[in-house]
């Protein structure tokens, strides 16, 4: 495949470390993005889904590991540096809440123009307003709207402000944490397929963060699952979907609810014993080309010998 | 039921709206604030309150130029004259005392006149609890100003860096607010002269602990925001996220706040004065009015009743003023 945007090597995220409230959220995750595609990350609540994309964009500082984004690891580096001025330009994102993440006190203008304040793009205010409407346009807003505030938004159209504020700085790879999950189902689709035509209009990369598996097959090229804070399986969305390969992706499979009432009735889910993961040293094995489950070298065995 | 004729499925035509037409936003492009004093406009007590606010700070401020009478002129011939308005007789306002005309039997000249009566030294009461209410207010500002300079300040930082710098700053704010205002009063009295630098003084080390402990708890709320969190993954600046996006998400609370401090303020200077180690004589204040006006209650009970309804007036049209201004700024709140 093509060149890897974003390499993550041993990642662990640790809070409030030594204390006796601490969390490893995060547990040595190694993976790679692809440039121009869209890697969807799904797994339960806490599973880390989240803490993954606010360490990938460094909100917050990972306790180890390497992070490189197109050749530069950027794991450690400190606010207000220009390596991280400039980090902060190529990669945005797109909150869950479009109720919290627009500033309920700025118009609309402002908020999607503050990254082009940031970084110095525009350098009057005619070419701010040109640039405000050109991406209120391509989100599908309409240019008077510049001038509202957020409250008189429905919650569709201030996820389309949002996305607007992350296009402002022009990045070559989004961050999408849950975008649709605070939306109505006949918006999801409205908001999904604008982030896709953009996507296919600019070349971004995306990590999309969700969990209801049936959006991400339809987003994503590669799924990667998570669960306590490890990567358990990482594959081409069709693989994922047709041939999951560790318990726990069958047991989330499992879980989606089928439309068909007779089918519904008869699915079974499978429930997902989390201790059988305590024994035993696991990696991400690549068990088949561009499939990779955690397992120990006797599961990677079966695995193969099951194909 | 009437009848009612059944229409035709063809007389309904699909409506023609453009695309860009669905997304217009009719209603008027009301910022926040406006929203906010449109609220606060059909609060009636706090409409009233705030134009009585307005009225007793020009009233005070015009006293900078001019009074009726000179407020620290003492006059013995003057002493404990009743009220009176001119010839207008009104009852309780002619200048008459046990049936007797004070203002003949003191031999005071015609066409001088003590709206509000005058005290044990001849001072004109008017003209005192004007200067009175001036420096009530005065404090109030002072109180202001430390609340939003320091309590801001203190809050943002603490609430925002978290961590030790939080706890570390916190423990003070608790060993500070664990001593009472009247001990750090008179522990000024040891180093400072009575009178405003010490009120003043006392002001500052205490007045602001409410304001900077509701704005952490605001601030602790505000910097998990999604818009918070994606201010700093555009870049910006621990001060520009502060001054952009926390100052006006915290000007409601900073207000109300306010408005609160403000009495507080005034209350704790009067109380300071009317026991004795508020401003000393001849100053006047609110508190040293009710003061000297308490001592002569029995004989001349207007010394002490015009000054209390200016300072309960004062106090009353402040926090329904701040009441108003929470419903206001906070619908959800309202009860």
């Amino acid at each position: 495949m093509t060149e890897a945007l974003v390499k993550v090597r041993h990642l662990v995220q640790t809070f409030n470390a030594g204390k006796k409230d601490e969390v490893r959220a995060l547990q040595d995750l190694s993976f790679e993005i692809y440039k121009g595609e869209t890697l969807g990350l799904v797994g339960e609540s806490g599973s880390g889904k989240t803490t993954t994309g606010r360490a990938l964009i460094r909100l917050y500082r990972p306790t180890s590991g390497e992070i490189v984004f197109a050749g530069q690891d950027i794991a450690q580096l400190k606010n207000g540096t220009p390596q991280m001025l400039a980090f902060r330009r190529q990669t945005q994102m797109i909150f869950q809440d479009p109720y919290a993440s627009l500033n309920p006190r700025m118009k609309v203008k402002d908020i999607i123009a503050e990254g082009l304040d940031i970084h110095h793009l525009v350098h009057s205010s005619q070419e701010r307003d040109a640039r405000v409407a050109a991406l209120l346009a391509e989100v599908g807003l309409n240019r008077d709207h510049a001038s509202r505030y957020p409250h008189e938004f429905s919650g569709g159209q201030r996820q389309r402000i949002g996305i607007a504020r992350a296009l402002a700085v022009q990045p070559q790879f989004i961050i999408a944490d849950e975008p649709i999950s605070a939306l109505d189902v006949s918006i999801q689709a409205q908001v999904v397929n604008l982030l896709k035509d953009i996507q296919a209009k600019k070349g971004l990369t995306y990590l999309f963060i969700a969990h209801d598996l049936s959006m991400v097959k339809y987003i994503s090229d590669r799924i990667a699952v998570m669960h306590n804070g490890r990567l358990v399986e990482l594959a081409s969305a069709d693989e994922v979907y047709n041939h999951p390969l560790h318990p726990y992706t069958q047991s989330l499979l499992s879980a989606i609810p089928e439309p068909d009432p007779d089918r519904e009735r008869q699915r079974e889910p499978l429930v997902y014993d989390a201790s059988m993961a305590e024994s035993g040293e696991r990696q991400l094995v690549e068990v088949f080309p561009e499939h990779y489950v955690l397992a120990t070298a006797a599961e990677v065995a079966t695995y193969r010998e099951a194909h | 039921m009437a009848d009612t004729k059944p229409i035709a499925p063809d007389a309904f035509a699909p409506a023609q709206v453009a695309e860009t037409a669905k997304e217009q936003i009719a209603a008027p492009n009301l910022t926040f604030s406006q929203d906010a004093l449109r609220r606060l406009k059909q609060n009636k007590a706090a409409v009233i309150s705030f134009w009585l606010l307005v009225l007793i700070f020009a009233a005070a401020l015009l006293s900078l130029v001019v009074t009726p009478h000179d407020p620290n002129a003492q006059n013995l011939n003057y002493t404990y004259l009743p009220p009176k308005w001119g010839n207008l007789h009104v009852p309780f306002f002619d200048g008459y005392q046990n049936g007797i005309d004070m203002y003949a039997h003191n031999q005071v000249p015609k066409g001088t006149y003590f709206l509000l009566g005058t005290d044990y030294l001849g001072r004109d009461l008017l003209s005192r609890i004007l200067v009175g209410t001036r420096i009530s207010l005065f404090i109030g500002v002072i109180a202001t100003l430390f609340d939003l300079v320091i309590g801001v300040g203190y809050g943002i930082i603490s609430g925002w860096n978290g961590g030790w710098v939080d706890t570390l700053m916190q423990r003070v704010i608790e060993i500070i607010s664990s001593v009472p205002n009247l001990v750090v009063v008179i522990l000024m009295l040891l180093v400072f002269k009575p009178g405003l630098t010490s009120i003043i003084v006392a002001i500052a080390v205490t007045s602001w602990i409410t304001m900077a402990r509701l704005i952490r708890a605001q601030t602790l709320k505000l910097k998990d925001q999604e818009f918070v969190l994606a201010a700093r993954t555009l870049g910006e600046s621990s001060v520009k996220i502060a001054v952009k996006h926390l100052v006006p998400n915290l000007s409601s609370t900073i207000i109300i706040q306010t408005m609160f401090t403000i009495p507080t303020a005034i209350f704790f200077e009067a109380f300071l004065s009317y026991i004795g180690i508020g401003l000393p004589a001849p100053t006047a204040s609110l508190g040293t009015l009710l003061n000297d006006g308490q001592k002569a209650l029995q004989t001349q009970p207007y010394l002490l009743i015009y000054p209390a309804i200016v300072i309960v007036v004062l106090m009353l049209a402040f926090n329904l003023l701040a009441d108003g201004l929470r419903d206001a700024f906070d619908p959800k709140s309202a009860h």
